[in-house]
């Protein structure tokens, strides 16, 4: 995996509220990490500078990011139907069909109390499937991805002579420097207060 | 029902203790801090995952469910159990299609999410009444709740004891709200979390210890105690009846799995931590916890319908709503005993922390939304520019006293009723507008604006025409008779025509939609770029 100049990423994760652990460890290998390289990158080291409105375009645009975007939708959608098909399943046959509900499957236990057991079941291996697909399969790329915009910004900012600079919306503004950070037009609060966050000062 | 002055006193004092701590909570984590409004609605941001996964879980694990479901069970056997199961899979949805997406495109509430790539104002205030609807239903449900249980555990049914409970919820939670904002409520929720959590693995311990670990004993002494018998274990007893009766269960079940993920207090907690993957990660806790809770909650109502009986439950509250602490005096040891009457106490204090927490984390969240949506977009273009938290404050005073006049008057309605017509406004008005701007680019402001009014305007209209409000014995206006709409659950017909509406209104609207600006709010959304 390839680091962005200019960044140590040592220093970066150390008391960073933003970072936190990426996987690690087991299973790791089984998803290739998608590559987080994007031709914003390159055009905007060659001088150019792009808007942030481009910036997003590009990386939208991105193999990575449309990797990122198929391996979320591969795992999200099949499963939401799965779960919402057998939970309205479960309801209609509850309030329909009583007669197969009750049917004794070992002593006490009917078939209507394995079918219940079983929708908190279902749902337990769901949560643990999805957190562990999103960890292996999604977290490091999205950072990746996370970081060429923040950087892209980053450039544009500095390379700005106005200050402060229009349209930061970097993803991590640097601490201390709140009040540079505006919501861009049409999003976000209407007005920022203009007072600094605490973020960092407490715990 | 047991009244008795040992178990009043040791109560009472167990709810002092718990108010003290509450109270010292808030003024300790209020200290030092600047009103900014990042502090006020999320705390900084700065919860670790297991911390906001049992603030999750201590805000979503109402009295309601505690002491409701179990009645439920302990009355009806296996149809109680139909509403922990769609409380649970409710989760699901928030995992996977809301916690991570939302964190990531919010700031504060569910309209900073919808507003993005749209003309702000008519969504905002859409989106912001919608959600203010919602948490206003959801927080009568727990101040008629709150009125009715400690009536019910402290024999104190006089109404006086009834308001002023009420009035002294409703100042309790201004009072954290206002004086501790996220922090506070956060820290409350997490310690009743623990709270209701510890009472309830201690009670299922000693039911399953009273039946020496054999589940089929206790569901055999559960039938045989019913007076139903075997068919207290399979579904139909409270939802077998006619067909009505029947499509009202499954608008139910509707409602609870699709309506979580449309709780704006619910979505205001996945603001409090630092990213995406952090939301991700207390969510996962949530979900233990609250599946946790509701299996155990299940082996509570079994165990009262067998070691205190069906009858007796029914004779104390005919809801039910008494079962688990009828449940604690037999474990503890029954009539009399000490032990009996500590853990009376303690399944009473338990319910009255939980109240206090669910509804600081109701208030809060509505405020957010008067405040930063509806005040915010109202709020005269020359008027004096008022800091948005001093905003913020005076909401949650006002929500407060809605509350508590909206929670003397319905005193009379059934909970479990109110909850679930807030789960239906919610499924109906949020959640599509919510999956929409997350899922659809061509969604459009006409989209979102018909979407949120498309669910909330009819929930509301066939809860005002169905037998709930008028036309039977037990409805709210006994008299009169303009009732047309069979169903007292909504969510069947008013969740599917909230996803039309939005989707009609997106067809038919000239405007263009933004391709960048869903290109912009796909990146952020799942990777996190640019997020507050």
């Amino acid at each position: 995996m390839e680091k962005q100049e200019g960044r140590d990423p040592a220093a970066a994760r150390i008391d960073d509220p933003w970072y936190d652990a990426l996987a690690s460890g087991w299973g790791e290998l089984d998803g290739e990490p998608a590559s987080a390289t994007v031709p914003a990158q390159q055009r905007a080291d060659g001088g150019e500078r792009l808007s942030p409105a481009e910036i997003y375009l590009e990386v939208h645009r991105s193999a990575a990011f449309q990797e990122v975007r198929r391996r979320y939708r591969r795992f999200v959608v099949p499963a939401t139907a799965a779960f919402f098909a057998w939970y309205l399943a479960y309801v209609i046959t509850a309030v329909s069909a009583p007669g197969l509900m009750s049917r004794p499957v070992a002593g006490a236990v009917n078939v209507a109390m394995v079918a219940g057991l079983a929708q908190f079941l279902s749902t337990f291996l769901l949560t643990w499937a999805y957190a562990r697909h999103a960890r292996l399969r999604r977290d490091r790329a999205a950072l990746e991805l996370r970081w060429v915009v923040f950087e892209q910004n980053q450039q544009n900012q500095n390379g700005r002579t106005a200050p402060p600079g229009p349209g930061v919306n970097g993803s991590r503004p640097a601490r201390g420097d709140q009040h540079a950070r505006r919501p861009e037009p049409g999003r976000g609060a209407r007005r920022n207060d203009g007072q600094g966050t605490t973020r960092g000062a407490h715990r | 029902m047991i009244v008795g002055g040992d178990h009043q006193t040791l109560a009472l004092l167990l709810f002092s203790a718990f108010v003290a701590a509450t109270l010292a909570i808030t003024t300790w984590v209020s200290r030092n801090r600047h009103g900014s409004a990042e502090e006020f609605y999320t705390g900084g941001r700065l919860f670790s995952p297991l911390e906001n996964g049992f603030a999750i879980a201590g805000d979503y694990m109402s009295a309601a469910s505690f002491l409701g479901i179990s009645g439920l069970i302990a009355l009806f056997g296996y149809d109680g159990m139909l509403y922990s199961v769609g409380f649970l899979v409710a989760w699901l949805v928030v995992l996977f299609l809301v916690a991570e997406l939302v964190r990531n495109c919010g700031k504060f509430t569910l309209a900073d999410v919808v507003a993005a790539r749209m003309s702000e104002r008519p969504v905002r205030i859409a989106a912001g009444t919608s959600s203010v609807t919602v948490s206003v239903l959801y927080l009568v449900a727990q101040m008629v709740g709150a009125g009715s249980l400690v009536a019910l555990l402290l024999g104190g049914t006089s109404d006086a004891a009834r308001n002023w409970t009420v009035i002294g919820v409703g100042a309790l939670m201004v009072v954290y709200v206002s004086l501790g904002g996220m922090r506070a409520t956060t820290w409350i929720q997490i310690v009743k979390a623990v709270l209701l959590m510890a009472g309830t693995i201690t009670l299922t311990v000693l039911v399953l210890l009273r039946f020496h670990g054999n589940i089929d004993a206790l569901l055999d002494s559960a039938a045989d105690h019913s007076g139903h018998g075997r068919e207290f274990l399979a579904p139909g007893l409270k939802y077998g009846g006619d067909w009505t009766a029947r499509f009202d269960f499954i608008s139910l079940g509707l409602a609870l799995v699709l309506g979580t993920a449309g709780l704006p207090h619910i979505l205001s907690r996945f603001y409090t931590v630092p990213t995406a993957r952090a939301a991700r990660r207390s969510v996962v806790w949530s979900i233990g916890l609250i599946g946790g809770f509701y299996l155990m909650t299940i082996v509570l109502g079994f165990g009262a319908a067998a070691l205190v009986g069906s009858a007796e439950v029914k004779a104390s509250n005919p809801a039910g709503n008494t079962a688990v602490a009828l449940l604690a005096y037999d474990l503890g040891g029954g009539a009399g005993s000490t032990g009996g009457t500590v853990l009376f106490a303690v399944v009473a204090a338990v319910a009255f922390a939980t109240i206090l927490a669910v509804v600081a984390g109701i208030t809060l969240a509505s405020s957010a939304s008067v405040a930063h949506d509806l005040y915010a977009s109202l709020r005269r273009r020359h008027a004096k520019q008022r800091s948005e938290v001093a905003v913020a404050r005076v909401a949650s005073v006002g929500i407060g006293a809605v509350a508590i006049g909206l929670g003397l008057l319905a005193r009379d309605l059934n909970v479990a009723f109110l909850v679930g017509l807030a789960f239906a406004v919610a499924a109906s008005a949020n959640l599509p507008v919510l999956l929409y701007s997350l899922f659809w680019g061509n969604f459009t402001t006409r989209g979102a604006v018909w979407s949120v009014y498309g669910g909330l305007v009819p929930a509301l209209f066939l809860v005002l025409v169905s037998p709930v409000v008028s036309g039977s014995p037990e409805s709210l206006f006994p008299g009169v008779d303009f009732q047309f709409f069979p169903l007292q659950n909504p969510g069947l017909v008013s969740i599917p025509l909230g996803f039309l509406a939005g989707w009609l209104g997106t067809v038919t609207s000239r405007e263009v939609p933004d391709e960048v600006g869903y290109a912009e709010a796909e990146v952020r959304a799942l990777t996190g770029a640019g997020a507050v």
